[in-house]
């Protein structure tokens, strides 16, 4: 049984106040997310995550298709209790202290009396927190919000867990630690579903990604997979301080820098480019293959002009 | 009870707490301290019907405020802040949400009104210097207030399931002002012809009758309350607050969350 199916959910939201305009915020999506694994969900701002993710949670209804998580309905309490679930920017009642909140949470869990004390514990240790349990969320950074926001999603439990944009608002200590925990989480048969801007960490966490633009589904697979049939690049770096007009025309990237000059080009353009080097005279210092990431994979789906926007946050 | 609507009720209790919303108390006692002081120097014979009148008001007007700031604010909060989105994706069903919340609300107003209470009391021994019999009316006309706040925070929850927090309080506190004069209404809606009589009849019967639950003037004469109206107040008022939830639960129930 897959965790979660995605069964052609769709969003049209209507905005403005008197003459409503239909927006479509997601296209008809098919996803289906397996048991047991790391799942990223990728997209540009606006491309549709957080809308998918609220209708998944039952927050949100669907203008049209359904999901069904671990075979069952987000409307049915018992699937819910078997879900954690962490809101992008999550906020949280501030007059409480951080062992409070959980304590609170733990009880709408249903977790009984001296088992809830001990999770509680545990898990402000496993987050982080463990010094500022009796301290008001009020006073907490952003940063240690987000930690009391992944302690209250996975304290009971869960069978699945799903994380809107997990690494957000965190420090590069605190991204590592994120995604230590997303592993150990796959470790203990969890199912991870997380929205996320940043490749790198999907690139390094995910068994399968999904990546989501204007509403759209544009490629789902494994990291390798999606990057296979991405072209791969070649460096090439020469000494000199100009390069030829044959090989600029042909170069995606070109850098001088100091007595050396560096290209970026395509992997079949290779042979030519050698060809100019040699007939120029110059002397080749190194040529290194370029690994194709997400990030190429990702551009070439969604454009380079939406990922600056994207990587920022 | 159901142990989820417990802990949101409980949770709802110490969040108006912890807002300080209590410290009313401390301008509610300034004020019946002034009034009984005031009143204790100035008349002879009327002490008791200024203190209790003063101060049954007072404990009404407060208490109206307070149900309608917390009721549309704690909820309304909730819903502006995401604060909901960890609590409903939890085994939590939104009627318990909504049922949690007012019973956290409910028992908010029940405390602050018994420290009120202790106040009229405290006051009206000061200017008597003896409890009398009629004085148990007070206490028969302090339930009708509760009942009042009860019928308010149900209908503050109600608005606030559909309508912004502003609107909601303008709509909550239009309501009160006009279930205050619901005796004119019926007696308008008795005397009217044709369209006027349908329309006036219709707003008397979905406007909360206050008029009934308010006896404050009688008691501040010492006269009794009949047990029928006692029945028949925390009937009606029992009746208005179900049903003002349920409409706040089927509204709540079908909202996209923001
Ligand atoms: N409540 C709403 N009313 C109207 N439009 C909305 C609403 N929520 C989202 N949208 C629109 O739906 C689209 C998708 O938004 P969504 O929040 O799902 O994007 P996202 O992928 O989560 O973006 P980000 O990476 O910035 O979090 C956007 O164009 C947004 O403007
Ligand atoms: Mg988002």
């Amino acid at each position: 049984m897959p965790a979660i199916e995605i069964l052609g959910l769709e969003k049209t939201y209507h905005v403005g106040f008197w003459r409503k305009q239909a927006k479509r915020a997601l296209h008809p999506l098919q996803l289906t997310v397996a048991e047991g694994e790391i799942f990223g969900f990728l997209g540009p701002n606006g491309a549709g995550k957080t809308t998918t993710i609220k209708m998944l949670m039952g927050l949100v209804f669907p203008s049209g298709g359904t999901a069904r998580v671990l075979g069952g309905s987000i409307s049915d309490p018992a699937v819910r209790a078997q879900v954690g679930f962490l809101p992008e920017q999550p906020y949280f009642y501030d007059y409480l202290t951080a062992r409070e909140l959980l304590e609170y949470y733990g009880q709408l869990s249903g977790i009984p009396g001296q088992e809830r004390r001990q999770k509680v514990k545990a898990m402000l240790e496993r987050v982080g927190l463990g010094e500022a349990g009796n301290v008001q969320l009020r006073k907490f950074s952003k940063g240690m919000l987000q930690r009391v926001g992944i302690a209250q999603a996975i304290l009971h439990d869960p069978k699945i867990v799903i994380f809107d944009e997990p690494m957000s608002g965190l420090d590069p200590m605190g991204r590592r630690e994120v995604r230590d925990l997303i592993e150990q989480l796959k470790q203990e048969g969890k199912t991870v579903f997380f929205s996320t801007h940043i490749l790198s960490d999907a690139e390094a966490l995910c068994d399968r990604v999904a990546i989501l633009h204007q509403g759209q589904l544009r490629g789902v697979g494994a990291v390798a997979e999606l990057t296979a049939n991405v072209q791969g690049k070649i460096e090439l770096i020469w000494s000199g301080t100009t390069a030829p007009a044959a090989l600029k025309a042909i170069s995606a990237e070109l850098h001088v820098s100091g007595d050396t000059v560096r290209a970026v080009l395509a992997e079949d353009r290779q042979e030519s480019a050698l060809d100019i080097l040699k007939q120029s005279g110059l002397r080749l210092i190194s040529l290194t293959p370029v690994r194709s990431s997400l990030e190429d994979y990702f551009v070439s789906q969604v454009g380079p002009d939406k990922i600056s926007a994207g990587a920022g946050s | 009870m159901n142990r989820r609507v417990l802990h949101i009720a409980r949770n709802t209790f110490r969040e108006a707490v912890r807002d300080r919303v209590l410290y009313n108390l401390i301008a509610f006692a300034l004020l019946m301290s002034g009034a009984a002081i005031l009143v204790g120097q100035i008349s002879i014979d009327i002490e008791r019907l200024v203190v209790i009148n003063l101060g049954l008001t007072a404990v009404s007007l407060f208490g109206v405020v307070i149900a309608i700031f917390i009721g549309i604010g704690l909820v309304s909060k909730e819903i502006d802040r995401r604060t909901l989105y960890t609590i409903l994706t939890r085994p939590v069903r939104r009627w318990e949400f909504i049922t949690g919340k007012f019973f956290g609300l409910a028992g908010t107003l029940l405390v602050n009104t018994l420290c009120m209470a202790v106040g009229v009391f405290a006051a009206l021994l000061y200017v008597s210097h003896r409890f009398q019999r009629a004085d148990g009316w007070v206490l028969v006309a302090l339930y009708f207030i509760v009942l009042q706040f009860l019928i308010i925070t149900a209908l503050a929850l109600l608005f606030s399931a559909f309508s912004t927090p502003l609107m909601s309080a303008v709509f909550a506190f239009a309501l009160f002002v006009v279930g205050c004069f619901s005796e004119d209404l019926r007696g308008f809606a008795a005397m009217a012809h044709g369209a006027e009589k349908w329309l006036a009849t219709a707003a008397a019967y979905v406007i909360p009758n206050f008029s009934a639950l308010n006896v404050i003037t009688s008691v501040a004469h010492g006269q009794p309350v009949s047990g029928q109206l006692v029945l028949y107040n925390t009937i009606y008022a029992l009746i208005y607050v179900l049903m003002a939830l349920s409409g706040a639960v089927l509204i709540f129930e079908r909202r996209n969350l923001k």
